[in-house]
């Protein structure tokens, strides 16, 4: 593997060895030894985001580091050909500069694999591009997901929230359909994409609906903006219909409570739930380490 | 002026219902003969195993003089077009400035009258085509505009847009509209549907030219004014279509070569060289608008040639302009892809790419007729890749480049001269 695009053209086998590799550096990262590794010595690795990130961005960061790895990070803005340069032009700069790797992050869907063709040598990981994948944030879901449940057989999943704009969203169906969970989408219909049902996920209007006996809610964050272009009337609304409370939970004895972040708490999710027993995104956090060094490691590390 | 014996060829002219293998005899530029067997002392061409064809003509061109040069010009768009068979080329008005003047218009014609084929110019309808303000309309018709458009910036406002046909009508002008409501597409960069949601891009609904189309249809009765609406691309378009011609609606109606031939598929990879706007659709509105030829709603086949530099194009997908520099490929694409293998009958084709767009405009070209200058095109069967980089266009946006066609123009005659002739290394 040369490149990580997103999850939808890898294969089931992929994906659970990208896992399993997550949870042998998870275990490291719990372990005594806090010496970096060696296995990306002289490898350099170019972090190149073109949209703000804070956890995504540093823990690829971090992920390099720790394997021993030159990691530079470059922090611009989507510019047209009229004004500055442009992503082609960055991309053959920055690769003549010797990197070896682009973790990418850009507003465009589809950014990432143009980078790909763009690029004469150098690989390419997806941080996340428009609304269309993000493929490390699914692999270290299923990383939480395997550790927390023991299994990633037979799993039922609800997603609640904004599916319309979501690369999050994307990548887990894509992944979750070749491991044959049941996904259940929640949200309401302004916020679901044409054709959504195509993917064989099940669509729901209430949450109390989508949750009932499931074993994950993955909740999404709701931007403040899709209010002001009217995907739903307030704030306060989408919350009341539709944001997971600690009183739901009782619909769902078994499920454990993820969310991409950052959370908006009170809104999407109430806070008590953010901070409660079943709650794993502060491990979703973690995983985020471990899962990104497992990517750097396959792309870039030595057989 | 030229004198050519063409031998040997198929012959097809569905204006005068002409379908035989026939020898023509151009003589100082006309044709004098359509027959089998003619002799004469002239230089002769053998048509054997050819299609020889009225040449075409095309409504919807942009030809981006003036302004935009670095896309495409009068000489390379018209090299463009007699490579494609054309002889005759309705060039939109989204230029820089665009095309809101007398001047503008006199200017396209002398210039057009080097070219090795016609050139119409297209008028704007509003200043700067921004749907406030009515160009000097007037002054337009005089200069000698057959149609008026703001192609890809429709207006929004229906009052202003059923005023614009009111007052065009007045001068019997054709008002060309690009149906899109863009309140529902603004943003969009792809059909919606379900190759946008697996790509993630923003879609572009059908109900947008739907909607655009429906008011395009409700006022063209509501004003009698000739309303011919540009590149449909979905099945209810089609349908409302019908409607209004059922009502005396004075519409007529266009299909680009791309919809009838691609789906939203296309952009697997997203490619920005099928980025165009109306977008691909779905196999299902494809195939209705191959129906729409056969039964007649849909009155012509039109290119939407809209070249870009490659500096535009090959770019992240959301920042690519629309459009598909389409002239070199429009034929080979259409006889291969829809007579050869899908049984779309050649009569009809042709029909729909000569004197169908002729009538809507008002033309004398279209057809093979004694007497008059010859315009025609020399059609080889020999299956051929294509190569954008062979393009005389200078736009190289293209989705059919690599692609093994047949039916290419070897040789094409417009204004009773040598036009283009196919180098044989190609």
């Amino acid at each position: 593997m040369k490149h990580l695009i997103g999850l939808e053209h890898l294969s089931e086998e992929d994906i659970l060895s990208l896992v399993d590799l997550g949870l042998r550096y998870r275990n490291w990262l719990e372990g005594e030894n806090k010496q970096s590794l060696s296995i990306l010595k002289g490898k350099r690795i170019c972090l190149l985001f073109y949209e703000p990130s804070t956890r995504t961005r540093h823990s690829f960061e971090l992920a390099s580091r720790l394997l021993g790895g030159e990691v530079a990070s470059f922090s611009l803005a989507v510019s047209s050909v009229q004004k500055g340069e442009s992503f082609k032009d960055t991309l053959l700069t920055l690769e003549s500069m010797g990197f070896d790797l682009f973790v990418i992050r850009h507003s465009i869907s589809g950014a990432c694999l143009y980078a790909t063709k763009v690029l004469q040598r150098a690989g390419v990981v997806n941080a996340g591009d428009g609304m269309h994948e993000h493929p490390s944030q699914t692999l270290l879901d299923i990383l939480t997901i395997k550790q927390a449940k023991g299994t990633i057989e037979n799993l039922k999943i609800a997603i609640i929230g904004d599916i319309l704009h979501s690369r999050v969203a994307r990548s887990a169906i894509f992944a979750f359909t070749k491991l044959n969970w049941e996904i259940r989408l929640c949200a309401p219909p302004t916020l679901f994409p044409k054709d959504i049902e195509k993917f064989g996920v099940k669509i729901f209007y209430k949450i109390e609906e989508a949750i009932r006996d499931v074993d994950v809610i993955y909740v999404l964050r709701i931007q403040r903006e899709r209010q002001k272009e009217q995907f739903f009337p307030s704030l306060e609304e989408y919350s009341r219909l539709f944001s997971l409370t600690d009183s739901l939970l009782s619909l769902a004895p078994r499920a454990i409570v993820m969310h991409p972040g950052p959370v908006n708490r009170g809104v999407e999710i109430e806070g008590i739930v953010v901070d409660g027993e079943k709650s794993l995104i502060l491990e979703q956090v973690k995983n985020g380490v471990a899962l990104r060094m497992a990517i750097l490691h396959s792309l870039l590390g030595e057989e | 002026m030229m004198d050519l014996l063409i031998k040997g060829g198929k012959v097809i002219d569905p204006y005068n219902k002409f379908a035989k293998t026939s020898d023509i005899l151009i003589k100082e530029g006309e044709i004098q003969a359509i027959e089998k067997g003619i002799e004469a002392d002239v230089p002769s061409y053998d048509a054997t195993g050819k299609l020889v064809l009225p040449a075409f003509i095309d409504l919807h061109s942009h030809l981006r003089e003036p302004g935009q040069e670095y896309k495409e010009d009068l000489t390379t768009g018209a090299l463009a077009g007699v490579a494609g068979g054309f002889c005759a080329l309705f060039a939109m008005p989204n230029t820089s400035p665009p095309i809101h003047s007398k001047s503008q218009i006199a200017y396209i014609f002398r210039k057009a009258e080097n070219l090795p084929l016609y050139v119409f110019p297209i008028g704007a309808l509003t200043l700067d085509m921004k749907g406030e303000t009515l160009v000097p309309i007037g002054e337009l018709a005089e200069a000698g505009v057959k149609a008026l458009s703001d192609d890809g910036m429709p207006i929004q406002n229906s009052g202003l847009l059923r005023n614009a046909l009111l007052y065009a009508k007045m001068f019997g002008l054709i008002v060309m509209l690009h149906c899109e409501d863009k309140s529902l597409s603004e943003r969009g960069v792809a059909n919606e549907g379900f190759t946008a949601t697996r790509l993630g891009l923003r879609g572009m609904p059908k109900s947008a030219e739907e909607i655009g189309v429906a008011r395009a249809i409700i006022l063209s009765l509501a004003t009698g004014c000739r309303v011919h609406i540009c590149h449909i691309s979905t099945k209810n378009s089609l349908e409302l279509i019908r409607w209004g011609k059922k009502m005396g609606a004075p519409i007529t109606c266009e299909v680009t070569p791309h919809h009838l031939v691609l789906t939203e598929e296309a952009l697997e990879g997203y490619d920005t060289r099928a980025k165009c706007n109306p977008p691909l659709r779905t196999e299902e509105d494809r195939k209705a608008l191959i129906e729409g030829l056969l039964d007649g709603t849909i009155d012509c086949i039109a290119t939407d040639h809209a070249p870009h530099s490659r500096e535009e194009w090959d770019v992240e997908f959301d920042l690519a302009p629309f459009g598909i520099s389409g002239l070199e490929t429009a034929f080979p694409l259409l006889y291969t892809k829809l007579v050869e293998e899908g049984g779309f009958p050649l009569d009809l084709l042709v029909e729909k790419l000569t004197f169908a767009p002729a009538k809507i405009m008002g033309l004398n070209l279209g057809s093979l007729k004694i007497g008059e200058e010859a315009n025609l095109t020399i059609i080889g069967t020999e299956p051929l890749k294509v190569d954008v980089e062979s393009f005389h266009s200078k736009g190289k946006n293209n989705p059919f480049d690599g692609w093994t066609l047949k039916g290419f123009p070897l040789l094409t005659i417009c204004k009773g001269k040598t036009a283009y002739e196919r180098r044989n290394d190609l």
